[in-house]
């Protein structure tokens, strides 16, 4: 067994922490308060490649591996959960169906450009006012050929990135009769007439990630944008969905490794009855196990990561990843804001947005409950 | 053209060094590329981007000190040279100067040698000139941007009093100043290369030179003495009153 980062991966750590550190830590409360997305961090993302995490090197990405994948999203999460969410929405999300599924042409058309830092990014749009996690038969967005081109009509919820991208690929019916082989995905250029990208949300955090509801009025393009195989969609969706367990399980790490270093400033430096907090240990207690649940966190990231790289099933191991990163991350930003007694808060500290941020990572891209869902159905199934 | 860029391995800028036995000591912080010498790589990058060509990146240390080399790669330097030789234990600026100028001559010179404008450790900012004249180059320093153009290298100089332009012909060594632009990050390309490159190792041997006797050597290194430092809260009934009493201990202290 082998516990340590290659060496390929160490600098690529130190050099997204550094990044991280210079350039989005200290717009994190800003970003968070004003509800904007910290465009100025993602033009540099660019050249960097956190932008073409999923995106090979002929097509202008950096195409990583998927360990160097989570380690950037979690790195880009300690820094801040807002511009966390919309890169790993942008990678695992928004770019790498295009990247397993797309034309050659399509590839060459759009992905060079998202990962540039040049342009706007990617998004992909599933939830629907009607349809969550039961994508199959909940999904009413319909998509049907006509003069050489798709017509889609229909309503989507939730789209983070939304108003911020280049294109939406969306989730739309093709098949009427139903079924697991009823759905496709089409690419969606943003400025194409008949689609209308909402305000966005007010949501509870992560307010410098645009979410956005996204409608459809007879929106045309060419059947040239169908990613991957027509009525197959559902089956790219959920196999995008594994991956992105892993991206919000490493996002949730950064939260919790960020609320984490926060409590440890704060625990040393604020006395009360003659000695730090630290020195107790009701505090000592919390500090402990937030340390050890963000360790075993980061080992069943980085593990779905591995598996994932490795070629192997990865979809349990994904789940657990995800269900336990995002519940030690709510966790510790909880405590982290216990620690900090009144002044955690306060909206001048940061635990009191982290806490806000984690909270979606055990909803978005499979809640708690589908995750236990995904989990018992194998754990059954393999006995 | 031909680029080198000579760069150091430093204590990270946050590192508590102390004199430990006589020696530097810098706990468990970790070695970085010295700050300074990543606008060195930075400006080197920038002129191959202008001229293309190559660069190089050079450093004298122990093995170690591939870490920094791999940062300059990473950047997007195109190879890299450590110069590492145990009969190189303690360097002085000049005798570092006359290694890196037997490396620069054994890479078959250059049209720029650019140095960062000191080292955060030693912090002397004499190698660079030093290196100058052990090759017979001119020196240009404190460079805040740079032009060359037929041979001519055209800098402008930051400088406490203003600015000068100055200009030489290649080949020169130059120093650079953080005017010259913010280094860039590695990208993930880069350090895919970087983790992959099998960096050369030259000895002294291989440099064909000895190891040169310091001209300057630290006769003892001590810690700062510890400053005993006492606070005092003053209270009074009004702040003139605190005040007063303020005026009556700084008088009192000799402090005025």
């Amino acid at each position: 067994m082998d516990f340590e980062l290659n060496e390929e991966q160490r600098m690529w750590q130190k050099t997204v922490h550094d990044f991280v550190a210079a350039e989005i830590k200290p717009k994190a409360h800003e970003v968070d308060e004003n509800a904007t997305f910290n465009w100025e961090a993602t033009r540099k993302m660019g050249p960097l490649g956190l932008l073409g995490l999923s995106i090979p090197e002929q097509y202008g990405g950096s195409g990583v591996d998927a360990v160097s994948a989570a380690i950037a999203i979690e790195e880009i999460g300690w820094g801040c959960g807002s511009t966390g969410l919309a890169i790993a929405a942008h990678n695992g999300l928004g770019t790498s169906p295009i990247a397993l599924y797309a034309t050659d042409a399509i590839k060459k058309r759009w992905l060079p450009l998202v990962a540039s830092g040049r342009a706007k990014l990617g998004a992909l749009a599933l939830t629907e006012p009607g349809a969550g996690s039961d994508l199959q038969g909940g999904v009413r967005t319909k998509a049907e050929k006509s003069g050489g081109e798709w017509v889609i009509n229909g309503a989507k919820m939730w789209c983070t990135n939304a108003s911020i991208a280049e294109y939406i690929i969306t989730l739309v019916r093709t098949n009427p009769a139903g079924g697991s082989r009823s759905l496709s995905m089409i690419l969606v250029p943003t400025n194409t007439p008949g689609l209308t990208i909402h305000p966005a949300e007010k949501k509870m955090g992560l307010k410098g990630s645009p979410t956005h509801a996204v409608t459809y009025e007879d929106v045309r393009v060419p059947l040239e944008n169908l990613i991957g195989e027509e009525n197959r969609g559902l089956q790219q969706t959920l196999a995008t969905l594994d991956g992105g367990r892993i991206s919000i399980g490493a996002l949730s790490l950064g939260l919790a490794q960020s609320a984490l270093e926060a409590a440890l400033d704060y625990s040393k430096t604020r006395q009360t009855f003659g000695k730090p907090i630290a020195e107790h240990q009701a505090i000592q207690f919390m500090l402990a196990d937030a340390a050890t649940e963000i360790d075993a966190a980061r080992l069943m990231v980085y593990r779905a990561a591995w598996l994932k790289e490795k070629g192997r099933p990865y979809s349990k191991e994904a789940a657990m990843a995800k269900l336990f990163a995002t519940e030690v991350g709510e966790r510790v930003a909880r405590n982290a804001i216990q620690i900090h007694g009144g002044y955690g808060y306060s909206r001048e500290y940061p635990v009191e947005r982290i806490y806000r941020d984690a909270r979606l990572m055990t909803i978005g891209e499979g809640t708690s409950e589908i995750n236990r869902m995904v989990i018992a159905r194998q754990v059954l199934l393999s006995h | 053209m031909k680029i080198i860029t000579c760069i150091k391995q430093v204590p990270d800028s946050e590192a508590k060094v102390t004199a430990q036995n006589g020696q530097p000591s810098w706990g468990e912080a970790p070695l970085v590329i010295n700050p300074f010498d990543e606008y060195a790589v930075e400006a080197a990058l920038l002129q191959r981007e202008a001229q293309d060509g190559e660069v190089i990146a050079l450093c004298i240390g122990p093995d170690s000190a591939k870490d920094a080399l791999k940062h300059a790669l990473a950047m997007g330097a195109d190879s890299a040279i450590l110069v590492s030789d145990p009969a190189l234990g303690a360097l002085d600026s000049q005798g570092a100067a006359r290694v890196l100028a037997a490396a620069i001559q054994k890479i078959g010179g250059a049209d720029l040698a650019i140095f960062g404008r000191q080292t955060l450790d030693e912090g002397t900012g004499l190698t660079v000139s030093q290196t100058a004249r052990a090759l017979g180059w001119p020196l240009l320093s404190f460079a805040g941007s740079i032009k060359a153009e037929g041979g001519k290298i055209t800098v402008e100089r930051v400088i406490e009093e203003g600015k000068q332009t100055v200009s030489a012909a290649a080949p020169a060594v130059l120093s650079v100043v953080q005017s010259i632009g913010e280094p860039r990050y590695p990208s993930f390309m880069g350090i895919r290369k970087a983790s992959k490159a099998v960096i050369p190792v030259w000895t002294l041997a291989d440099l064909d030179i000895a190891a040169p006797a310091p001209v300057v050597t630290r006769a003892e290194l001590l810690n700062p003495p510890v400053r005993d430092q006492a606070c005092e809260m003053l209270t009074g009934e009004t702040p003139e009153a605190i005040a007063e009493t303020l005026v009556e201990k700084i008088l009192a202290e000799k402090v005025l």
